[in-house]
């Protein structure tokens, strides 16, 4: 560590000066996250849309909307994951390396946004909603080809 | 108070993205994490849950609120079979205590492998009860730990009174190949069940 001064990097990738990231002193890119989780969820497990209890199977795919504002890093970098094409929760929670529960509140933070749509997992219940024979004959050959 | 949940019409509507969900259960130090790293790509997954109320007798809450969630990080696997789809890995928490991860886990499954130590039998006992009472489709693989067969499968399959159609193998849970057939086995059984049922 240098004698740099305490306090926000510099950061030189800011999108727009007009528009100042309001939680640009939350990170480091060395040091991570300088807030403590639940300050993320602005202290919050619980979420109005039952988003803390979506399926870690669940789909989320951005809906490729306008911010209507600043968006806070972590969601932003959530969005950013979605919009390269669909994804499990359980990918989303792994790459942020932020615990579930967190993110979960943040993916109902983004669906209340408009943001993001999730779709709950194709099989709630294997009982219940087998994957087709095919698709089970499909998984066989693949991992055989592994 | 509306779901997160966006409608779907039908669950026959072509999915884009398809994720599967297999488990990888057994006792501590069994070698869950060794097959989870041996067949795919291994990531941590860290996850914080409520204590459950079957907890709350023993852990009196009363008055300690803020006191309400535990952390637990879980084994996770990724097998890509092709773009739009792709396997998933959990491996259980070895311990009893993080039963709230499994019911989480088992939520959807399609089956599940119960790794076996014939040294240490009775530590799977717990995943397959817990599998056998919930109706999810599950295989017993045995570790066979420097190659050393103590046990023949159908030894095994007696000792964990495991009913006539749960197959039992054997394999090698550092190899790639051993590692793979165990999956493929599993989902061959789960084939096998829905042929049966249908």
């Amino acid at each position: 560590m240098t004698d740099q001064p305490p306090g926000p990097r510099p950061r030189t990738d800011a999108p727009d000066r007009r528009d100042p990231d309001p939680w640009a002193d939350r990170y480091d890119e060395e040091a991570g996250p300088l807030v403590r989780l639940y300050a993320m969820t602005a202290g919050r497990a619980r979420t109005d849309n039952g988003a803390e209890r979506v399926d870690l199977m669940a789909i989320v795919r951005s809906t490729d909307a306008t911010p209507r504002g600043p968006i806070p890093p972590e969601q932003r970098s959530l969005l950013a994951q979605c919009a390269q094409g669909p994804c499990p929760v359980a990918d989303l929670a792994s790459d942020s390396g932020l615990p579930l529960g967190v993110v979960r509140v943040l993916l109902g933070d983004l669906t209340a946004q408009g943001l993001i749509r999730i779709t709950p997992p194709e099989y709630t219940a294997a009982r219940k909603e087998p994957p087709s024979p095919h698709l089970l004959r499909e998984v066989i050959n693949g991992l055989r080809a592994l | 108070m509306a779901s997160v949940h966006s409608d779907r019409a039908a669950h026959s509507a072509p999915a884009d993205f398809t994720a599967l969900k297999l488990l990888i259960a057994g006792g501590f130090g069994v070698g869950k994490t060794t097959l989870v790293e041996s067949v795919s790509e291994i990531r941590p997954l860290r996850t914080e849950e409520p204590l459950t109320e079957a907890s709350r007798p023993v852990d009196s809450l009363e008055g300690v609120a803020t006191k309400s969630t535990t952390t637990v990080a879980m084994d996770f696997g990724r097998i890509t079979l092709r773009d739009t789809l792709a396997l998933y890995l959990f491996g259980t928490p070895g311990q009893d205590r993080f039963w709230f991860v499994w019911d989480e886990l088992a939520t959807g499954c399609l089956g599940a492998v119960v790794l076996a130590d014939t040294r240490r039998l009775a530590d799977c006992f717990p995943a397959i009860d817990y599998f056998e009472s919930r109706d999810i489709p599950f295989i017993v693989a045995v570790n066979c730990f420097d190659g050393i067969r103590t046990h023949s499968q159908g030894a095994v399959a007696r000792a964990l009174d495991l009913t006539a159609d749960t197959p039992v193998m054997l394999c090698d849970v550092r190899d790639r190949e051993s590692g793979k057939d165990v999956l493929i086995s599993l989902v061959e059984h789960v084939l096998a069940l829905e042929e049966t049922t249908n």
